[in-house]
């Protein structure tokens, strides 16, 4: 016997909600799913009516839907926003060419405009060039650090008033574990928070539509959409530590469905103990960037790599800011420190 | 038996760290026979002489034990536990350097009833601990689980905290005060007069349990659909049950054996749970969130290595006692998926533990426990944490409300719950302004009164009514003040803090 939907009792359900459990029909759990986001966009007031938003898009599942649901929530309830597309080109031959080609279906099928800012022309350095010379290990600190500053310096040149990522539940729950794991009390304080501070100098607010929507309600609603969206893993390998911290939510998942969000209230509701050493927010003195240093991280990795020590910037050698700043040589023995050991 | 591990460190040795001396890293004479973490090798004497000042050094910078104070330690049998006892009566001992001032007592909960033993099963067990417990010479508490079922309600109400000097200058006075009066007390006398009276005391509260409690407890836990659930509530009922004994038997303090990995893994299970808000309150040194009894953990500092290496070498005896989730599958439970990824983590990472452990340290509440004179009605019934469940906009607590409401209700209705979505818990009351004492509710909206994860848990129950007498009966006393509250409201003049008592 066909399963009724339990929220309109009229038509046949065709999927079972991961976050909730119930049972909906097609048009049901997209007006449900579209509707909580809207929740979201108004209750954390994440949008000013006449702004002009940029969206992170790479091509991915989370993107592409933050990016159809944008249009059609500021369609349906009027926003009065500018959306655009803002994509970075990593360099990653067979990964990366092939999602922005998605993005730019997107560009089309969305009839949004789209920009894409490069690795090669912000730093000269392509993310190939930059496995070449630091191998496969690590490579991923200097992609994080570097799409974090293009995407901002996308949208400096675009002049975009906010950007929003497509960030879903389920990646805010797997930080919030990364962060205990790590033992880094600064980003767990700030991870769960939706939206960056607005009045921050040099940077661009960013915000999580998408943060308490679960990664497989997402993938439902690309399904049922047909939306056209790119899922290949990156052809280099992902982060190792942090795939403990995935598996370990999707068993969480598994066992507690609510596990998820339960995650979420817990970091919402943690706070610092007074006296813990927490970074200032500065500016980056070569660059101008946002920075808890004297020189921000992309800085350092960018010296490193000109330099040819990769490992300047994986791990900590504050102490060697200095003299990046003032331009000299490093010792001998720093410097065998910091190349690239090879497997 | 000392042989046995010797040959094991050697075996160590040879094979991972070949360039180790066999040499005690402390005393530099001694044969090294364990080696605690990666190059520090220790021979026995100094190992002895490490762990047990680490214990002092514990509850010397903390300084919440004060001299003379009744202190209960709840012994599960498990490793920890037995270590802390052990180290209790070493720190108690006439020969120790620097020796503790409280009079301990021990508890011991008997949880056979719902780990599915039988009744023989649970009396060798408890033979076997009253064996151990008996060679220490403290009064003990043996407590069936069964006795939930007899708790008064006035457990779960909250107690204001005890005046106590808390500057180290008062601690200091105490202490001074404390040894004059031993002096002229003549030494160590009482402390054994006081020990024996709880001897003859003890026979009372061994007393067995009801078979119809028995029976009650077991509808109580097949209730519960899932294994987290069960863990949990298990937790929940025996912090009542220990805090019940310690309150009537006049303990103020009540020592648990958490060892730094067990409470790495239940930092990580309770943000799991969703109990990121009492995150502090349940993994630090002291945790006064009942008021008149504080739970303290001295066992903190200890890896659940160096406790197995010390229980071997010094031959403390533990007992094995199965538990709820003994012989069970990794994905069990939340608690026990927890527990198999910070072990399997941590073999990886030797630093999982302590780095997830300091992280702990770090933390706050984000709503500060309140102080005593915060109504009860702000606090979790079961877990007597400051509720985390204030109806805030963009909250992952708010958007599961959402999603739940906008999954169930009917196309129609969804315009109009745009506004809000919680107002359901308080609408009961507000209706009808007339909720009178005479009229009991069948069934207590037990929801509205709980934090976020004890929420989950109750969610997870089929039948509210198996709950034990003591919560049902203070539910209906919150639910019953707090219509009182609401229909007095308008005369009531708002006043923060000082208005309550």
């Amino acid at each position: 016997m066909p399963i009724q939907c339990s929220s309109c009792a009229k038509n046949r359900a065709v999927l079972r909600r991961p976050k909730t459990g119930h049972s909906l029909c097609k048009h049901c759990f997209f007006w449900a799913f579209e509707e909580e986001i809207h929740q979201t966009i108004v209750s954390a007031r994440l949008f000013n009516r006449g702004e002009t938003v940029g969206i992170g898009a790479s091509g991915g599942k989370d993107s592409t839907v933050l990016a159809y649901v944008l249009k059609v929530l500021n369609e349906r309830y009027d926003y009065g926003l500018k959306l655009l597309l803002l994509s970075v080109d990593e360099g990653i031959t067979g990964y990366r060419n092939d999602s922005l080609e998605t993005v730019r279906r997107n560009q089309q099928q969305y009839d949004l405009p789209l920009t894409i800012v490069s690795y090669e022309e912000l730093y000269g350095w392509t993310m190939d060039a930059i496995v070449k010379q630091v191998g496969l290990r690590n490579n991923c600190t200097f992609c994080g650090v570097f799409r974090r500053q293009a995407l901002d310096r996308g949208a400096m040149m675009l002049n975009v008033d906010k950007i929003c990522t497509g960030h879903n539940a389920d990646d805010v729950a797997e930080t919030v574990i990364m962060n205990v794991l790590r033992g880094d009390i600064a980003r767990l304080h700030r991870c769960t928070v939706i939206s960056t501070a607005s009045d921050g100098e040099g940077a661009i607010p960013r915000c999580k539509p998408l943060k308490y929507a679960y990664e497989k309600e997402i993938v439902l609603y690309a399904y049922f959409k047909k939306l056209d969206y790119f899922s290949t893993e990156c052809v280099y390998s992902p982060n190792a530590y942090r795939g403990h911290a995935r598996t370990f939510i999707k068993d969480l998942e598994a066992v507690r469905p609510s596990a998820i969000m339960d995650i979420i209230h817990s970091g919402e509701n943690l706070s610092v103990k007074e006296g813990v050493k927490m970074p200032v927010q500065g500016t980056c003195s070569r660059c101008g960037y946002i920075s808890s240093q004297s020189l921000c991280k992309s800085c350092v990795l960018l010296e490193g790599l000109n330099r040819g020590l990769p490992k300047l910037g994986i791990g900590k050698h504050h102490r060697l800011h200095d003299k990046i700043l003032a331009q000299q040589a490093l010792t001998e023995k720093e410097q065998n420190k910091l190349k690239a050991i090879e497997f | 038996m000392c042989q046995v591990d010797e040959e094991y460190a050697s075996s160590l040795e040879q094979k991972s760290l070949p360039a180790v001396s066999k040499k005690c890293m402390k005393c530099k004479e001694g044969t090294a026979v364990l080696i605690i973490r990666v190059g520090d090798a220790f021979c026995r004497g100094c190992f002895k002489e490490y762990f047990i000042h680490k214990f002092r050094a514990m509850l010397g910078k903390n300084r919440v034990i004060f001299p003379g104070e009744k202190v209960l330690l709840a012994v599960s049998g498990g490793l920890t536990s037995s270590c802390m006892l052990a180290q209790v009566q070493e720190g108690l001992s006439r020969d120790a350097p620097k020796k503790l001032r409280f009079m301990p007592g021990i508890i011991y909960i008997d949880e056979g009833g719902v780990c599915g033993q039988n009744a023989e099963k649970r009396e060798k067990a408890v033979a076997q601990l009253e064996c151990i417990f008996k060679k220490t010479g403290f009064p003990y508490h043996i407590v069936p689980l069964e006795q939930v079922f007899t708790l008064p309600e006035s457990v779960l109400e909250p107690v204001g905290r005890r005046e106590q000097p808390s500057s180290s200058a008062s601690y200091k006075a105490a202490v001074d005060q404390h040894i004059r009066s031993e002096v002229t007390r003549g030494q160590g006398e009482p402390a054994v007069e006081e020990s024996q009276d709880a001897l003859g005391r003890l026979h009372l509260q061994a007393s067995a349990y009801k078979p119809e409690h028995k029976l009650a407890l077991e509808e109580l836990f097949s209730s519960l659909k899932t294994l987290t659930a069960k863990q949990d509530m298990l937790h929940t009922l025996r912090q009542h049950l220990i805090l019940h004994t310690a309150r009537i038997n006049g303990y103020s303090k009540v020592m648990t054996g958490d060892s730094c990995t067990r409470l790495a893994i239940k930092l990580l299970t309770n943000v799991s749970l969703g109990r990121g808000a009492a995150l502090a309150a349940d993994t630090a040194f002291s945790d006064s969130r009942y008021g008149d009894v504080v739970m303290v953990r001295p066992m903190r500092d200890y890896s659940s290595k160096e406790i197995g290496f010390y229980n071997r070498l010094f031959e403390v005896q533990s007992v094995f006692i199965p538990g709820l989730d003994t012989k069970t599958a990794d994905k069990a439970s939340i608690q026990r998926l927890t527990e198999s990824f910070v072990v399997k983590l941590q073999a990886d990472f030797p630093s999982t533990v302590s780095t997830v452990y300091r992280t702990g340290e770090k933390l706050n509440t984000a709503c500060p426990p309140q102080s005593s004179r915060t109504e009860a009605a702000a606090k979790c019934l079961l877990c007597l944490c400051a509720l985390d469940t204030r109806a805030e906009d963009a909250t992952a607590f708010n958007a599961t409300l959402m999603s739940e409401q906008l999954s169930r209700c009917t196309l129609e209705e969804k315009g109009q719950s745009d506004a809000g979505c919680c107002r359901g818990q308080n609408q009961a009351c507000g209706d009808d302004g007339c909720c009178s004492t005479s009229r009991v509710p069948v069934a207590p909206d037990l929801k509205s009164l709980l934090c976020y994860s004890c929420r989950l848990t109750v969610k997870d129950m089929t039948a509210l009514d198996s709950l034990p007498p003591y919560i049902t009966s203070e539910a209906e006393k919150r639910q019953r003040r707090a219509a009182m509250k609401t229909e007095i409201g308008e005369f009531l003049l708002e006043d923060e803090g000082a208005d309550e008592e």
